[in-house]
């Protein structure tokens, strides 16, 4: 009964979604507010539906509803509570629910900002947002429907994927969907611009925050997912540009180069038919980005579900980007720029180098993802380029972008004259190469470490110099240190909110690079007592453990970790879940400021005589966790409404 | 061409980017070459889950088809059982057997399964999971279909359809036993 509720919900929201698209376009070419007024009933009306659609679905992993497909896939009976709640959306059918309801929420939250503006977008922007509701609610009726029968019931459930066993789960997929579907409200806004035809800046206007926040939860999402990379996949890295990772970070280097371009068409009136591509583009990748982990087009470490639901994400993202692109090739004559570049010497050039480098980076890595089905449609042979390809490429854009992040902010309007460049850069130039002077001298052999160092001191000179002056400014007005700094933040938050983003990538930066440079590693095997040794750390093997967890069965060793003084026992595991073919690897870690100590049980001996482990330290790894908090809190603070005027 | 065309050209430039993705329906990930084919398969004795005794040995000089399942494998063991049972009862008596191996499983679960789905073919349990291992099993289901000298001619991941198994029997049946 409960299946055919839920069955029935999404098909009642997907007859709204399309009523209310289609009343909104309707009311908005007719003139006519009740139309529109409809079309905001049957947002509302979609949202109830939705919710309902989730809690059924909930309830039944609740209860072991084996009887729906989707709960028996997904859970167990030896499953625990927490896990039957995220295991709603740990698989293809559920996933489309959340992401399905966010939309929903979005669309709502819109509506309640932006409908007593009355701006001629409005009714424009509900259309598109219901059109792709009830695109994603047609997959659910049709394509991927989660509340299918099983016949006959079985009497246990398969049970989630192992992997999706942790903490990370219940946050990384919400934030990062949280990002994907809120970049369609910048998208629905470009589209009502390019339709209507207004084309100036209100779209953007309305639309900045908007996509900070889906910009926020793109990095949110990114930054969880390195985690859950790090200390679930145990293989001692956080990135490894596997195709999943690369369909969440494409969208986030063009929504990033959308929120540099934007400032530019603000101030100088010109790229606007490049924000509006910008923003196609990213609303167009996180499609692809779907499309890519739902297909099974190219396989993946992590390609978690499959089905023929590709065919119907591929139809939509053409439907999408021939529609939208047509739209702007329609408008061209309203896009031409009313500003001119006067100099390369300026900020405008310095952002539009900066998109360019973001672009090139994102064709990059779209470039590699594809590159097997590239390879097999024209030479017939499944190539894949790895990570090696992807560094090489990305690495110096990235130190370009980096370069470009002390640069962009200081640098003068229209035209740097030489007193701007030299009161800007002149000891943040001088503080980057002592630094790196320094760096050479200390014994750092990469010159890729040491470049990319000398520029994060650069960069985070050009900040202090920035601020300091502005704080002195305002101590000259008589304020006093700290409110001044504290002001500072506030009245400027979209400045320098972006200013601690930048701030959080420089010291993501360092993380990176640390862990690149000075990781160390080493695999052995160890009879019982035995100790190896890395990087000052005294690694002793004290036995094995076995234990039967309500749904796997776990072997763990012991291994005391000491340098001099015992720091920690460390156990590592195997975990042998019978739904899988091979176990599922338990890293143990202790994490420092400066290096972690990290962990991976191999092959053992039964008896618990012997055990083989990699025993891995690497270096400065947490600061990409403490430079994404410091990232995320930066997007928050440019997220805040401007004290200005009135939000 | 004119200004105002070219600007088509921004709509135009998706279409090679869409194109190839869709030519990536056309190509199967999942094909993992195996090593095995053409080499001898391996024997093993096992029980059913009846607690017969069950050899592969003994099937030499039939054409067999082997297949690994679980009753925790939806839903493709579940679309494949019908198949295997339907085809099973057509070409017994053309001298082919069917032979299901359930891995990685509970007896009861797996009994229930075999009951459920009214099979009629022998399956035995790979309680220690060699027979998986010497077969390189990556996940059920997996089939492999086996000539009456007892090599290795084909595999199929993923639920066997009527159409693949008829396609490997057929060609297996028709081969003269040399």
């Amino acid at each position: 009964m409960i299946p055919e509720l839920g069955s029935a919900a999404a098909i009642v929201a997907l007859a709204l979604a399309l009523w209310g698209a289609v009343a909104a376009a309707t009311g908005a070419r007719t003139g006519r507010p009740a139309l529109v007024l409809s079309a905001q009933h049957a947002a509302l009306g979609v949202f109830v539906l939705v919710t309902a659609c989730f809690a059924l679905l909930t309830y039944a992993f609740l209860i072991f509803d084996f009887s729906v497909r989707y709960v028996a896939i997904n859970t167990n009976l030896g499953t625990p509570f927490y896990y039957r709640i995220t295991g709603v959306w740990g698989a293809l059918e559920g996933s489309i629910i959340l992401w399905t309801w966010m939309l929903a929420l979005y669309t709502l939250i819109v509506i309640l900002r932006h409908r007593e503006s009355a701006h001629e977008l409005y009714p424009w922007v509900l259309t598109v947002m219901l059109s792709v509701m009830a695109f994603f609610l047609l997959v659910i009726t049709v394509a991927a429907p989660p509340f299918a029968r099983l016949t006959p019931v079985p009497a246990d459930g398969r049970g989630l994927n192992p992997l999706l066993e942790d903490t990370g789960m219940i946050t990384h997929p919400v934030a990062l969907y949280l990002g994907f579907t809120g970049v369609t409200v910048p998208f629905a806004f470009a589209l009502a611009a390019l339709i209507t035809g207004r084309v100036g800046d209100a779209w953007i206007t309305l639309t900045r925050r908007w996509t900070i926040i889906a910009w926020y939860f793109l990095s949110l999402g990114l930054l969880i997912g390195g985690w859950w990379s790090y200390h679930v996949l145990g293989w001692g890295g956080y990135w490894a540009w596997d195709p999943v990772e690369n369909a969440a970070f494409m969208p986030w280097l063009t929504a990033t180069a959308f929120l540099h371009s934007v400032m530019v068409q603000e101030r100088r009136r010109m790229l606007k038919l490049w924000n509006l591509w910008l923003v196609i583009l990213t609303f167009g990748l996180t499609l692809f980005g779907t499309f890519l982990t739902r297909s099974g087009v190219i396989a993946s470490v992590h390609a978690f579900t499959q089905g023929s639901i590709g065919v119907f994400f591929l139809s939509f993202l053409a439907l999408v980007l021939l529609t939208a692109l047509a739209l702007l090739a329609w408008r061209w004559d309203a896009l031409s720029a009313q500003g001119e570049l006067d100099s390369v010497v300026s900020r405008e050039s310095a952002f539009l180098l900066n998109n360019v480098l973001l672009i090139a980076a994102a064709f990059t890595v779209f470039f590699g993802t594809v590159f097997p089905l590239l390879s097999e449609a024209v030479r017939g042979v499944k190539v894949s380029v790895g990570a090696p390809f992807f560094n090489q490429v990305n690495v110096p854009l990235f130190l370009a972008l980096i370069f470009l992040m002390g640069v962009g902010p200081l640098i003068a309007w229209r035209r740097a004259s030489p007193d701007n460049l030299r009161r800007s850069f002149l000891w943040p130039v001088a503080v980057g190469v002592a630094a790196a002077a320094l760096f050479s001298a200390l014994g750092i052999r990469s010159t890729l470490a040491v470049l990319a160092l000398a520029l994060t001191v650069f960069v985070a000179a050009t900040i202090a110099v920035d601020f300091s002056r502005a704080t002195r400014a305002r101590l000259r007005m008589g304020e006093r240190l700290l409110p001044a700094m504290g002001g500072l933040l506030r009245r400027h938050n979209r400045r320098y909110g972006g200013f601690v983003v930048h701030l959080g990538i420089l010291i993501v930066t360092l993380g990176v690079t640390g862990s690149q440079a000075w990781s160390v590693q080493t695999e052995t095997t160890l009879r019982r007592g035995e100790a190896a040794e890395l990087a000052g750390y005294r690694v002793r093997f004290d036995g094995l453990t076995a234990t039967e967890e309500s749904n796997h069965f776990k072997v763990a060793g012991a291994f005391t970790v000491s340098n001099g003084r015992v720091l920690s026992v460390l156990r590592p595991a195997k975990k042998f879940y019978p739904q899988e073919q091979s176990p599922i690897a338990g890293v143990d870690y202790r994490l420092g400021f400066g290096e972690d100590v990290y962990l991976v049980l191999g092959d053992f001996a039964r008896d618990g005589s012997e055990a083989t482990v990699k025993l891995q330290v690497n270096r400065l790894v947490s600061w990409i966790w403490i430079g994404g908090a410091v990232l995320t809190l930066g997007a928050l603070l440019a997220i805040l409404p401007d004290r200005k005027k009135p939000a | 061409m004119t200004p105002r065309l070219l600007r088509w050209l921004i709509p135009l430039s998706a279409v090679p980017v869409l194109a190839l993705l869709a030519y990536g329906f056309r190509v199967n990930p999942r094909d993992i070459p195996s090593p095995l084919v053409g080499r001898p398969a391996s024997a093993f004795a096992l029980q059913t889950l009846e607690g017969a005794p069950l050899a592969l040995e003994a099937q030499r000089g039939k054409v067999v088809v082997l297949n690994f399942w679980a009753s925790w494998c939806y839903p493709a063991c579940y679309e494949e059982a019908p198949v295997l049972e339907r085809n099973w009862r057509a070409y017994r008596d053309r001298g082919v057997v069917v032979i299901g191996v359930d891995i990685q499983d509970k007896l009861e679960a797996a009994q229930k399964f075999t009951r459920d789905f009214g099979l009629s073919f022998p399956n035995a349990r790979d309680t220690t999971g060699k027979v998986s291992v010497d077969y390189g099993v990556y996940g059920v289901p997996e089939t492999f279909f086996i000539d009456r000298r007892g090599r290795i001619r084909a595999k199929h991941v993923g639920a066997v359809t009527d159409e693949a198994f008829r396609l490997n029997v057929e060609k297996l049946l028709s081969e003269t036993t040399g």
